[in-house]
């Protein structure tokens, strides 16, 4: 034992001093919430930087491969395209100085400006979106979102390989800056579609041939009015405005700084002491709890998002095969109670599938030129007359077990709650709650396997075929519930094919109607809303018609 | 000892090769896809995303794909987050959860070795009791609670830290009481009732009988010999606390390891799934046989049957 004895209080020594040096070596150089002048300083409106979070980091800064709210925040940012939604969701030029539609509708011919940079030095020019569509709808590209180009020419043959000719997409070059598109049908919000990122452009130079190109800022080459000067993954992302950028008289920040945090009370606690300038529509969420007493104090804002909270019936087995049943249901639902008592966020009773931000024409919303308070309302009288008559048509006596399905979480399950006691209270009927994980559940839905199914829908762009032709057609692949009219399918095919933007929607609404007021092919239950805070000072930065937070144009006083 | 670490080696590589092959057959076992989203894309694009990852293949030639790239040490790319490479993604934050262990872990130890040894010195005395009552309350209160308590207190109202990142030294103190609190209450318990075992041990009676100090006694002989289970305990903490706690990181926005345990699996991202897998088997595997090892250092008993045998 003699001679090592000291060897405990050495090893303590050891560590002490590793501690120690430790906690000397970490002052390292990831500096999370940005820097400290950001509050404190005031006074100098010098200093134009914004701070934001996200809850997780975009997959994926590539045009062809995003799919997602985070990804589309910071790309709007960094990637400019034909044209770009202005706060009201309405298309205004960007890349695309002015463009002419044919008689038909079916050909588009944008002019380009000549005066738009990549990056790296290059120009922008018409050939640049033939390249990355025709990128996007390569098969080896593996792009979830390629169905978006499906608007093009033999786009989808092209997309699955029947066509391996890329030079056959409707879509050419006439010269540098003169692009012409043809569709295989007229879609009159075709101007609208071009803002979507999957639209947007990318640098043959940057891209060919390296799948990995917008992985990491060093190697992503943008042309937007702002450049990613940092990407720490999983940390934070920083941005500086692009000196070369066509129109920067109109960017006001300098620097924007956007730190990957999914606590929601961390996030709260970072916005409390100065670290972050704004929380809401999809950039943090302020805490649930909270909301009610910051939104009476008017720290936060309630405002309405394109977003549809739904149940999904499934209509190929009994007992929801039977429209009346259905509508028993739907109608004994009271939406106000629950957004009052559950969701607490001011939500929109709904009683169709498009939300009430989506564009209609002339300026008004397409909600408040067809209001869907006229396809039916609650009424519980009604509805126990209707599901009696719904048994009988279907000959029972009484309904099957029934079972809710929702994907497990919290929120869900509260409000499956409130509305499985709505009916018991309502209608008699008792259903059974079951809830899965996210995969599970998805496959199960998909799968049909389910008497009732939650779903949500959020808008990719911003008129309504988004809600109707994705949700309530028998082909689309979202029709989870399986319903299936053929007059709403006639309807919803005819709309694409009318060149009139207001007669296009009168078919939507016409389809619509048919879906709810007399089949209620699903169970709307409210449009979504999202709670937002903003620093004072902070001015233009607002949550999108689509609940997106926009803030390329924003500014600090 | 030569022998004794080459079987061990072995019976690592094959307990690894058992655990490669449940993951991945558990993996595919589980509904759900890496490829599906809530938004149905066209079957298309479903065929074109199975095709560009090899998912179309059969699963036995999935499998042997996969063995095939890690002997090579290829762990593959995410399927979620697009085009980075899992081994990137381990590396980069692993490190954020390697700092904040590594301090966890001596604040642990160093804390919890003086209250356990305070403790036992001053047995059934006020200090001991002062001791304690840390202690239980450091068990007690679980790091869910304690973190944002922490955060609350000492970065939103009194702003001393900062509320998340971790970027200068300051920025460790919080998550690391967070961490270490419940490891500090387990190791002071640990040690205290071995020490005050060993202290009654016939060959401290020698000590004190010759007329050592008390000081001396415990640190040369006491501790010594009450070491040991701490020991063993810290191999399995070291493997816990470094492998990144998912709330904690969460709660102080550290960029770690932790949270990919659990989203890994909800994004079904094969790819990731099994890279976190194996890292952190592997890593769990080393700690213990380092713990093993230690042994034969901490108690000379052991080195009897190693082969370097003692004095």
């Amino acid at each position: 034992m003699e001679g090592s004895f000291k060897k405990p209080v050495q090893f303590m020594l050891v560590l002490v001093l590793a501690f120690g040096m430790l906690l000397t070596a970490c002052s390292g150089n990831n500096n999370k919430p940005a820097n400290d002048e950001g509050g404190a300083g005031g006074g100098d409106g010098k200093a134009q930087e914004f701070r934001f979070t996200l809850a997780s980091e975009p997959p994926s800064l590539d045009p062809a491969t995003m799919t997602d709210a985070q990804s589309s925040i910071v790309a709007a940012g960094l990637y400019e395209g034909l044209t770009r939604l202005n706060t009201d969701g309405e298309p205004e030029p960007a890349i695309a100085k002015e463009w002419k539609v044919s008689e038909d509708g079916k050909t588009y011919t944008f002019t380009l400006r000549d005066d738009v940079k990549w990056s790296n030095g290059e120009a922008v020019t018409a050939e640049d979106f033939v390249y990355s569509w025709k990128r996007t709808l390569d098969p080896e590209t593996a792009s979830d979102y390629a169905y978006m180009l499906y608007y093009i020419e033999n786009a989808e043959k092209i997309n699955s390989g029947e066509i391996t000719d890329t030079d056959q997409l409707g879509v050419k070059a006439l010269d540098e800056h003169t692009l012409e598109v043809k569709l295989y049908t007229p879609a009159p919000y075709f101007i609208s579609l071009v803002s979507h990122y999957t639209y947007l452009p990318v640098n043959k130079t940057a891209v060919d041939g390296k799948p990995e190109w917008a992985s990491e800022a060093k190697t992503i080459v943008s042309n937007g009015p702002f450049l990613l000067k940092e990407w720490a993954h999983e940390d934070k992302l920083v941005l500086e405005k692009n000196p070369d950028y066509y129109n920067a008289s109109a960017i006001n920040f300098d620097k924007v700084t956007i730190t990957l945090i999914n606590d929601t009370n961390t996030v709260y606690n970072l916005f409390e002491t100065d670290k972050i300038d704004w929380i809401g529509a999809q950039a943090g969420s302020v805490p649930t709890d909270l909301t009610p007493q910051l939104v009476a104090d008017k720290k936060a804002v309630i405002t309405p998002v394109a977003s549809t909270y739904y149940y999904l019936f499934n209509t190929t087995k009994a007992p929801f095969n039977n429209a009346k049943i259905r509508k028993a249901f739907a109608m004994t639902v009271d939406r106000q109670a629950l957004i009052d008592n559950v969701t607490k966020a001011n939500q929109q009773p709904a009683f169709a599938l498009v939300p009430p931000s989506i564009a209609g024409v002339e300026g008004k919303s397409y909600r408040e030129m067809y209001p869907d308070t006229d396809y039916f309302q609650e009424n519980i009288e009604e509805a126990q007359k209707l599901l009696a008559e719904g048994l009988a048509e279907s000959n029972m006596k009484a309904l099957p077990e029934i079972t809710l399905l929702y994907n497990t979480d919290d929120a869900h399950k509260a409000i499956a709650e409130a509305i499985v006691d709505m009916w018991r209270k309502n209608l008699n009927v008792e259903v059974k709650l079951a809830n899965q994980e996210w995969g599970t559940f998805l496959e199960s839905r998909k799968a049909g396997q389910f008497d009732i199914a939650r779903s949500g829908w959020g808008a990719d762009f911003n008129h309504p075929i988004n809600f109707t032709y994705d949700l309530i057609h028998p082909l689309s692949g979202n029709n989870d519930g399986k319903y299936n009219n053929p007059e709403v399918a006639k309807l919803l095919d005819e709309s694409l094919l009318t060149t009139d933007i207001k007669a296009g929607m009168d078919k939507i609404a016409a389809a619509e109607k048919i879906a709810f007021a007399d089949d209620m092919g699903a169970l709307p239950l409210y449009y979504y809303t999202t709670v937002t805070m903003v620093k004072p000072g902070i001015e233009n930065v607002v949550s999108d018609y689509a609940g997106h937070l926009d803030w390329v144009f924003g500014s600090k006083k | 000892m030569i022998r004794y670490i080459l079987s061990k080696f072995m019976f690592m590589l094959l307990s690894l090769f058992l655990l490669i092959t449940a993951t991945f057959v558990l993996m595919n076992a589980v509904p759900g896809s890496p490829l599906q989203s809530e938004k149905a894309t066209s079957e298309q694009v479903q065929k074109n995303l199975e095709a560009y990852y090899g998912l179309d293949k059969p699963l036995i030639v999935q499998y042997g794909t996969y063995l095939k790239n890690l002997v090579k040490g290829d762990l593959g790319i995410s399927m979620k987050k697009k085009f980075q490479s899992v081994d990137k993604m381990i590396a980069s934050s692993f490190k954020y959860s390697l700092k904040l262990g590594v301090s966890a872990i001596v604040t642990s130890v160093v804390a919890g070795s003086v209250l356990g040894i305070v403790a036992a010195m001053y047995h059934r005395k006020f200090l001991d009791n002062l001791a304690m009552i840390i202690a239980v309350i450091g068990l007690a209160i679980p790091s869910l609670v304690l973190a944002p308590l922490l955060q609350y207190l000492f970065a939103v109202k009194l702003r001393i830290f900062e509320v998340a990142g971790l970027n200068g030294p300051m920025d460790y103190v919080l998550p690391t009481i967070a961490l270490a609190s419940g490891p500090i209450a387990f190791i002071a318990r640990l040690l205290r009732s071995t020490m005050i075992e060993v202290l009654n041990a016939d060959f401290i009676k020698t000590a004190k009988s010759k007329g050592l100090s008390g000081y001396v006694i415990v640190m040369r002989h006491a501790l010594r010999n009450s070491m040991l289970p701490v020991v063993t305990y810290l191999g399995y903490l070291t493997a816990g606390i470094i492998t990144g706690s998912v709330v904690i990181e969460e709660i102080f926005g550290i960029p770690g390891i932790g949270k990919y345990f659990v989203q890994s699996v909800t994004d079904r991202d094969y790819p990731l799934i099994m890279g976190i897998t194996i890292f952190y088997a592997i890593i769990l595997m080393v700690t213990r046989f380092l713990a093993d090892i230690a042994y034969v250092f901490v108690d000379p008993r052991m080195r009897v049957s190693g082969g370097k045998a003692g004095k």
